[in-house]
């Protein structure tokens, strides 16, 4: 497998608040990493730096092969790096089908297009002509998702889809995530509900406090070490 | 070319509707010097000057996010460079009016880069600074009159037409032009691949990002062009006054505050907003411009109580309740 995302010693400041501290990361190509964490652990800060919705000048971060830290927004998205925002942010004054069409804007060929899309979230369909924000909350989502698989990226990220949503919702939406790594996406899912990373991921990383602080697979890891990671503590949860 | 359906069949009686209206206000308007006595005409042409730069300061803020204070920046070198075009270029009042607007957005480019680097209300605060200091600056050019301003030389105006009524006519169509070439320009440019994107970052900078638009170089675009078009209209309304100081062109009050107003009532993000702030603004102006400052804080009054009612003006409110829209923007991405 070739290595489709690495990080190597990131960090994030906001103002004299230290938000990362030394983080390293890889991706491999068809893989589904999960990044857990609690609040404030610096899961979000992690995903927009990659992004370049964060100033990374500087840093190291290279995906497929080419170093991106300190390039804008657009042309990282152009690259194959799409990103499902937190809180789903759908545009509110363009339709379901607007909101997806305009992920397609940088042309990148691959395997998503709007069939594609509405097979996978077939509740869309119905609701294409509909402005974006007078869907439920999980088929806001699925728009969400849809608008940035439109740009067909190599790497979907993915930051708490799972926010605010009912557990049947959440447990719809990541049904999509096995048929969405059959196309040959590769996927980042920041979570805060640690079972549904663990059921999806090939690998987990666990933050805290900005650092990793347990990495494994789901297998390897045991529960002890997972909460001991996540909060910082030995015996919870 | 792939075209995107307007969401929902507006009903047939709405489109009727907007054709009519659309089609009466042009052609009164296109008319107007038939039907209307010298006083109107003049009032027509401040409108219709003060259209043109409710909609780019719509264009900017309503759909870019960027609340500048200091249009007055462009509307004073706009005036000055035409001036200055045509009394030391010996040019005629057409080509020099479009050489200022060019010449505007050009000078934008400097004066954005050094905006650009603020954020919000640092930008809006940045902008007004700017602004100062173009007027400070030109108090200081001799050739232009300094402080006490200069005069536009008679022949500059006779070069449009011989007869004052044919030279009148002739103003007017220009503002005519320039009052809906704005409109126009919105327009075209929400239906272009730009107007999906200029779309999303109005409802979501952040979500526009990540799906892949250039927010920053379509901001600077849109920053760069209203500064020309606004020029355009600046240029235009010193030839109206024949007269300009650096007081004068570059009034936050005249130039920015009023458009302010104007876009606020009518519906900001919208393209009819301004539209119908303009006519509100005029008609109000018209009933209670002798009653003062009463009429200044009368406006206060009404801009803070369209706030309090609904923040998305009056055409936001119309638009919510009927989903009519005047001019319908068909999205396109090619």
């Amino acid at each position: 497998m070739t290595k489709l995302l690495e990080v190597s010693g990131l960090t994030a400041h906001y103002g004299d608040f230290q938000a990362l501290f030394g983080v390293d990361m890889q991706v491999e190509e068809g893989e589904t990493v999960a990044i857990i964490g609690s609040n404030g652990a610096g899961k979000s800060t992690f995903l927009r730096t990659l992004t370049g919705l964060r100033p990374s000048k500087g840093q190291e971060i290279r995906f497929c092969g080419q170093q991106i830290a300190g390039l804008p927004a657009d042309q990282i998205h152009k690259l194959g790096l799409a990103m499902v925002p937190e809180g789903r942010r759908l545009f509110r004054s363009l339709s379901v089908e607007e909101n997806l069409l305009i992920g397609a804007a940088g042309k990148r060929k691959g395997p998503w297009d709007l069939k594609k899309i509405y097979d996978l979230f077939p509740d869309l369909v119905a609701k294409r002509n509909n402005p974006g924000t007078a869907l439920s909350g999980g088929q806001q989502q699925m728009v969400a998702i849809g608008r940035a698989l439109m740009s067909n990226p190599s790497l979907l990220l993915c930051d708490e889809i799972s926010l605010g949503l009912a557990p049947k919702v959440i447990k719809d939406i990541y049904e999509a995530v096995p048929m969405i790594r059959a196309q040959g996406t590769s996927i980042l899912v920041v979570e805060q509900d640690v079972s549904q990373a663990l059921a999806v991921a090939d690998r987990i990383y666990c933050f805290m406090e900005g650092r990793v602080s347990l990495t494994g697979t789901p297998d390897s890891l045991s529960k002890e070490q997972i909460a001991n990671a996540y909060f910082g503590i030995g015996e919870a949860a | 070319m792939t075209m995107i359906a307007q969401t929902g069949a507006a009903p047939r009686l709405q489109t009727s509707l907007s054709v009519i209206i659309l089609g009466a206000t042009l052609a009164a308007l296109a008319t107007a010097p038939m039907w209307a006595g010298r006083a109107e005409l003049r009032l027509l042409m401040e409108a219709l000057s003060y259209l043109a730069l409710a909609q780019m300061w719509n264009l900017l803020a309503g759909y870019t996010g960027l609340v500048s204070v200091g249009q007055q920046a462009f509307v004073g070198l706009g005036g000055y460079m035409f001036f200055g075009l045509a009394i030391f270029g010996g040019m005629g009042v057409l080509p020099a009016l479009g050489l200022a607007a060019v010449g505007t957005a050009i000078i934008a480019i400097p004066t954005g880069w050094l905006a650009f680097r603020l954020n919000g209300a640092y930008f809006a605060i940045g902008t007004w600074v700017i602004a100062e200091v173009f007027r400070l600056g030109m108090a200081q050019v001799g050739s232009l009159g300094g402080g006490s301003g200069i005069s536009l030389p008679v022949d500059v105006a006779r070069s449009l037409a011989d007869g004052r009524a044919e030279r009148e006519m002739a103003m007017y169509y220009i503002a005519f032009a320039i009052g809906v070439a704005s409109v126009a320009l919105v327009w075209g440019l929400l239906r272009s691949r730009w107007g999906l994107a200029m779309t999303a970052i109005r409802d979501s900078e952040l979500a526009a990002e990540t799906v892949g638009v250039s927010t920053r170089r379509l901001k600077f675009m849109i920053y760069v062009l209203t500064a020309g078009f606004t020029a355009l209209a600046g240029g235009f309304l010193f030839l109206q006054k024949l007269r300009i100081t650096p007081d004068a062109a570059f009034s936050v009050n005249d130039w920015t505050a009023f458009v302010i107003f104007i876009v606020v009532i009518g519906g900001i993000g919208t393209i009819e907003g301004p539209i119908i702030g303009t006519v509100l603004f005029f008609a109000l102006r018209q009933v209670a411009a002798d009653w003062g400052t009463w009429y200044l804080m009368l406006m206060g009054v009404i801009a803070i109580s369209v706030m309090l009612v609904d923040k998305r003006g009056i055409w936001g409110r119309i638009e919510s309740l009927t989903g009519w829209h005047l001019l319908p923007v068909k999205r396109t991405l090619d």
